[in-house]
């Protein structure tokens, strides 16, 4: 009993722990105030739009900004500040529904390729030569150009492409992992293979899927709002800040206002998940 | 001898690889609620039409028929008829495809020489305010999306200051330099933040490698080491992050040619997009999925030609 307190008190407590390390941090403060200051706008649009997104007011059509509306109107009047606003919920929600599936999917057939290689691992391999192969884009619109435009087919394409990052990730994680002895104790003490790889491979393994999981809700959301711009994603009048860029396209002269300010918010909220990517990826690296 | 070997190995492994492609391509058009047949047809098509079509398609016959006809075909350079260009989609995109690859080949070129240099400089720098600012900037520019870049660049050169043709297209060399200046920028801009970011930490090892550090205690010239090992390993590694994201510079510029209306293969997979013209549309997979594996193809050979270790894998 004293030998361990002796041997884990003083110097854990030299030690900082990875929440203190991570207060020390200020690209990974950064990034958390940014995600956490726009789940909220995600969460709550109507504390924080001023006005309604969609109301129209055709006698003040594409003013420029002002007090009344800090981002200006757009050619419907429309309050462009309060539609970026409202649009938080719909972009925050890809970089999740976007990724997630594919995270789920991509993880357990990476786990099982790398736990039982053989013939699966090989017709796995295939499969991802193939699949990267395609330009991302490219087969994500091909998919929705079969599926049909919308938000809910755009994630059914992305997920089906992007399962295959996440498994290639996982295989080669678990493959490494199972050099280590507590694999092969689990293996010695008899344990099921489920057990053994979702017990105990999985939760060490995850840490560079969760590292490249930040960096794809930054990619989502680039990815999302591409194909609102291009006419694949969220449909109008849905504010979204793909599809916010696109209303304004034609008047990028005349009124800068309305593509230039969705812009900054893609750019920020980007730049949120990359900071927490990359501070994540310096706190999770196993420490000697 | 052992070189041959390995290029014979990675053109056998690509078989299964461009079967499993013709596959995905294949099961795409089929993903589609409906007769195909109609959908290959387009909606203006004649019940004689679309009889034709399923006919040549087999589709009365199994999947697997099916599958064989669809890729013997292809094999033979037939990928049907276009619906919105009437005409045959191989024709079609041979046309549009040079613009696409001169467009590429510009933002490859212009993105080296935005990266590179800017690469060195944060490496030699490390952790001092040259690099913390040159990583800044580019970390923004990742976060950007290309038809934003696109936008913002369009609006201020080229509409603003008049500097740069808003759209369009040269017809000689040099117009076409000039023309395909700000897409070029714009697929660059996004290339080169993955460019540097990668070729910073590729520079860094390579100083921190023990023969350079051997050099040093040498007593070899600063400017031999980093010409001679720093220098020759950088090209190696950008010679081959950029092959590896040739994918992405590709959807750079399917997106930029959108936004420029730069007539290449990118936008025209928009156009077949939006006609529904799904011959066209599964030829400009196909294309691009070539593209991308005679790159990774290239790639490959390159990095086994300059180091011979890879050969073993």
């Amino acid at each position: 009993m004293t030998d361990l307190t002796l041997a884990s008190g003083p110097k854990a407590a030299q030690r900082p722990s990875r929440f203190q390390m991570a207060l020390k941090k200020p690209g990974f403060m950064a990034g958390a105030a940014i995600i956490g200051a726009s789940t909220i706008l995600a969460l709550f649009p109507q504390v924080f739009a001023p006005h309604d997104p969609n109301f129209i007011d055709y006698l003040a059509v594409r003013q420029p900004p002002s007090w009344q509306h800090p981002f200006g109107t757009d050619l419907l009047g429309r309050d462009t500040f309060s539609r970026v606003i409202w649009a938080y919920s719909v972009n925050m929600q890809m970089a999740v529904l976007a990724t997630v599936f594919a995270l789920t999917i991509g993880v357990i057939v990476g786990a099982l390729v790398g736990y039982y290689r053989g013939i699966a691992d090989m017709i796995f391999g295939r499969v991802v030569d193939a699949i990267i192969t395609f330009p991302f884009l490219v087969l994500v619109i091909a998919v929705v150009a079969v599926l049909g435009p919308g938000l809910i087919n755009m994630y059914i394409a992305i997920t089906l492409v992007g399962w295959v990052y996440y498994a290639r990730l996982m295989r080669a994680e678990v493959i490494s992992q199972m050099s280590n002895d507590y694999a092969s104790a689990g293996i010695v003490m008899g344990y099921s293979d489920l057990r053994i790889i979702f017990r105990h491979l999985l939760p060490n393994a995850m840490t560079p899927i969760v590292v490249y999981w930040m960096t794809d809700m930054a990619l989502a959301i680039l990815l999302g709002s591409s194909l609102g711009y291009l006419g694949l994603g969220a449909q109008p009048p849905q504010a979204e800040w793909g599809v916010l860029i696109a209303e304004g396209r034609n008047f990028i002269t005349t009124a800068w206002w309305l593509s230039l300010m969705p812009g900054i918010a893609i750019v920020l909220t980007g730049l949120g998940f990359s900071l927490i990517g990359d501070g994540l990826a310096d706190l999770l690296r196993p420490r000697g | 001898m052992a070189g041959a070997q390995y290029t014979l190995n990675r053109l056998v492994l690509m078989i299964p690889t461009f079967l499993l492609v013709m596959i995905i391509i294949f099961l795409l058009v089929r993903l589609l609620p409906g007769d195909p047949a109609i959908a290959i047809a387009g909606d203006k098509a004649s019940d004689a039409d679309i009889a034709a079509i399923r006919d040549k398609l087999g589709l009365n016959a199994p999947l697997w028929t099916q599958f064989w006809l669809f890729l013997t075909n292809t094999l033979q350079g037939d990928l049907g008829r276009s619906i919105l260009m009437r005409a045959p989609v191989l024709d079609v995109v041979l046309a549009r495809l040079p613009t696409t690859i001169f467009l590429a080949v510009y933002a490859i070129t212009l993105s080296i020489l935005i990266a590179g240099p800017l690469a060195f400089i944060a490496a030699l720098n490390r952790g001092k305010w040259q690099d913390n600012l040159i990583r800044a900037v580019f970390q923004v520019g990742l976060s950007m999306p290309v038809f934003y870049i696109g936008l913002i660049l369009l609006t201020f050169l080229a509409a603003q200051l008049r500097l740069f043709p808003v759209g369009g297209y040269g017809d000689t060399f040099a117009d076409r330099l000039y023309h395909l200046f700000l897409p070029s920028v714009t697929v660059a801009l996004y290339t080169s933040a993955i460019l540097m970011r990668n070729l910073r930490a590729a520079i860094i090892e390579v100083l921190d490698a023990e023969y350079v550090q051997f050099a040093r205690a040498k007593g070899l010239p600063p400017r031999l080491i980093l010409g001679r090992h720093v220098l020759k390993n950088a090209l190696i590694s950008t010679i081959t992050l950029l092959g590896l994201s040739i994918g992405q510079l590709m959807s750079g510029t399917l997106v930029t040619e959108t936004v420029f209306a730069v007539p290449g293969v990118g936008r025209l997979m928009l156009e077949a997009i939006f006609a529904r013209d799904y011959p066209l549309i599964q030829g400009l997979t196909l294309t691009f999925a070539l593209l991308v594996s005679l790159v990774f193809l290239m790639t490959d050979l390159f990095q086994s030609w300059l180091d011979p270790r890879m050969r073993l894998t």
